[in-house]
């Protein structure tokens, strides 16, 4: 049982290794478990799962593998026979063989059976971490062992039942962003142009080094710490937008808070942007998009936000603006070029999830700006693409998205 | 082998969850991480450890500025070239000039100790990894004396993030890590009558049901904390608010929301009228 649970879990997508299953082995054979599935569930969460964004998948594939199994379920068996014969992935990396041999399996089976045998005699508990009363090895019962306070969660329901109430959904990371968050991941762009520029005196450094230099002048130079991130933002309003305009106002707020861009601007447009960017959509206050782009270059950063749902001719034809009084002379396909010309880096974020991006207009704007969902996954693999840190091309597949429900 | 069982503090309450993950921590010798939003009690709960287990606290403060190596010793050539001019010390022995760190004391201790390293997510990206060896081997050299120290006894590790950067993996995968999810109200409600053991039961009943309202309105963009709960009910009573006056609006909201514009949004919905915060 314990080697499927173990891949059920990477099925799921929760990357856990040897190296952190082996010290849960080596816990549940301390006794750490008493055989109570709601402590498992507490230990196997904290030894395997790293982050809290997972705690949702990790409460979901909880709930489908031990759905239906008895909640004063033994784990002693299932452990003993795993001791017995470990059965563990060919593939080792040298951190996980090293695990192993520091782990003695027969030693660990030898404790084990002990511990059962002393339970058998005296059922004490004391400073022990076994559960007090009943007679099955580890003692059974609540989630609370006598003696101890209780807070709120846990009392009474089964553990399948907590993982089955998915408290941490508002945590995972392709679903939720708030402004802190953004705000998080749009400081990882800090991490641009680090080695651009000329080099700057480290003051700190000098001194050091002329204190180890017996006190000669030892001047030492390092890449300026100043951020040289310039980033403009375009933001897609009205119409189709406006269910995500919170999300947006969001990022907008984040990224204006953020102070560690060298330059930083924002625009909106409505749909596409064509000749003219706005400060003010409502009242059209703005500027000629030419200006804009003469006032940035190759070092800047442009993240387009938008749906990019669309009539296709609002993209390719002259005149396709959506809005009536509008009459554009380029198409928007042609500005958006101009953008990606003059700025390398650029990215397209999308709100609406990864499965439903099929409308023509959307491929369209794909085969220009690499694509990403606005969540934190979505936003963390753009920053990245824009960083360098990864390739030109959008990682992941419709899964991450297919998980709502 | 006996297990330390660490069960939270009269002043300290710790979730099952929360002390499933310390015990593990203490039991395998594995740093504990911890995470949460701020005002959960990341910090706190170290004190509270050393408190319950009957250990010494050693605490280290990581700053934007702090190197690994400052946690193990710090050999100060400042002091050693300042007493070379002056010739009013012995400079020839090195070790008068080595002062370990938080990390290196506790290496040191003759008990076991737990070591607090307080938001390791303010230091530079290579932080926690430079760190991974001495936690490893519990043993670092001073390489200016060739002194190995080794801990005698490995400490309890607990290190806290706020979040503020992503932490590597290699380092994750040798933690024990724990969530503090935000106490729900059965909860909450033990941690105020922790702090204010004599509020009056209506008055703590609605203004929860206040917090908690609070805290799901989409506008507030940093949600208060218990920390400002519980500052916010000792206004309240200072005041002397009784439940009553509740009920109709909410006193001294300056004490949960620090934004205006949290503010702002918090009176536009209560006005809107799109849902009573106390029903």
């Amino acid at each position: 049982m314990f080697t499927d649970f173990l891949y059920h879990l990477r099925a799921s997508g929760i990357k856990a290794s040897l190296t952190e299953w082996l010290p849960l082995m080596r816990s549940l054979a301390e006794g750490h478990a008493r055989a109570n599935l709601m402590v498992f569930y507490h230990l196997a969460r904290a030894l395997l799962v790293k982050r809290e964004t997972q705690y949702d998948l990790y409460d979901r594939a909880f709930a489908e593998y031990f759905r239906g199994v008895d909640q004063h379920f033994d784990l002693s068996d299932e452990l003993l026979e795993w001791l017995a014969d470990p059965v563990l992935p060919r593939e080792l990396t040298a951190d996980e063989l090293a695990a192993i041999e520091a782990l003695d399996f027969d030693e660990l089976r030898r404790r084990f059976e002990e511990r059962l045998q002393e339970q058998d005699e005296r059922h004490d508990g004391g400073n022990r971490w076994i559960g007090t009363g009943g007679t099955s090895p580890f003692g059974h019962g609540g989630t609370n062992p006598a003696g101890i306070r209780v807070g709120g969660a846990g009392g009474g329901r089964s553990a399948v039942q907590v993982a089955g109430e998915r408290r941490f959904r508002n945590l995972r990371s392709d679903r939720v962003l708030d402004t802190r968050q953004i705000g998080v991941a749009l400081r990882r762009l800090r991490n641009l142009g680090k080695n651009e520029g000329p080099e700057e005196l480290d003051l700190d450094a000098t001194i050091d080094h002329s204190a180890r230099n017996g006190g000669e002048i030892d001047l030492v130079f390092g890449p300026p710490r100043r951020n040289r991130i310039k980033l403009l933002l375009l933001i897609d309003v009205g119409g189709s937008m406006d269910p995500h305009a919170e999300l947006c106002e969001r990022l907008f707020s984040a990224s204006h808070a953020a102070n560690h861009f060298q330059h930083f601007e924002s625009r909106f447009f409505h749909n596409c942007p064509y000749e003219r960017l706005f400060t003010d959509i409502y009242n059209w206050r703005g500027e000629p998009t030419a200006e804009v782009l003469k006032r940035i270059d190759r070092t800047w950063s442009v993240i387009f936000v938008g749906d990019a749902w669309m009539s296709p001719y609002e993209l390719t034809h002259v005149g396709g603006a959506i809005d009536l009084f509008h009459h554009n002379r380029d198409t928007g396909l042609a500005w958006l070029r101009r953008f990606r010309d003059r700025c390398p880096d650029s990215v397209w974020l999308n709100p609406e999830p990864r499965r439903i991006w099929n409308s023509p207009s959307i491929r369209i704007i794909r085969e220009v700006f690499p694509m990403f969902e606005l969540t934190l996954d979505g936003l963390t693999e753009a920053v990245d693409v824009l960083g360098g840190r990864r390739p030109n091309q959008p990682l992941g597949g419709p899964v991450a998205s297919s998980w709502v429900n | 082998m006996s297990f330390h069982q660490f069960t939270g503090t009269d002043t300290y309450i710790a979730s099952p969850e929360l002390r499933d993950a310390v015990n593990v921590a203490v039991a395998l010798e594995k740093p504990l991480l911890i995470k949460g939003e701020p005002g959960t009690g990341k910090t706190r709960l170290a004190e509270a450890i050393s408190e319950d287990l009957g250990m010494e606290l050693l605490t280290w403060n990581v700053k934007s500025t702090s190197k690994a190596h400052d946690g193990l010793y710090v050999y100060d050539t400042v002091q050693r070239l300042n007493d070379a001019r002056f010739g009013d010390r012995d400079i020839r022995d090195i070790k008068r000039y080595i002062k370990l760190g938080a990390l290196g004391r506790s290496f040191k201790a003759e008990q076991r100790v737990v070591l607090l390293i307080d938001e390791i997510d303010k230091a530079d990206m290579e932080f926690p990894n430079d760190l991974l060896h001495e936690l490893d081997r519990m043993s670092f050299e001073i390489d200016e004396t060739q002194e190995t120290v080794t801990a005698g006894q490995r400490p309890v590790v607990v290190v806290t993030s706020n979040n503020e950067k992503e932490l590597p993996d290699a380092f994750l995968r040798r933690c024990v890590f724990h969530y503090i999810a935000f106490p729900d109200e059965p909860l909450m409600t033990d941690i105020v009558q922790v702090h204010h053991p004599d509020i009056e039961e209506e008055l703590l009943r609605q203004v929860l049901v206040a917090f908690y309202w609070l805290r799901e309105q989409s506008e507030v963009r940093k949600r208060p904390s218990t920390s400002e709960l519980i500052d916010w009910i000792a206004a309240l009573r200072r005041a002397g608010v009784s439940s009553v006056a509740m009920e109709e609006k909410l006193p001294f909201l300056g004490v949960l929301l620090k934004h205006e514009q949290d503010l702002d949004a918090v009176f536009a919905s209560k006005n809107r009228g799109q849902r009573r915060y106390a029903n």
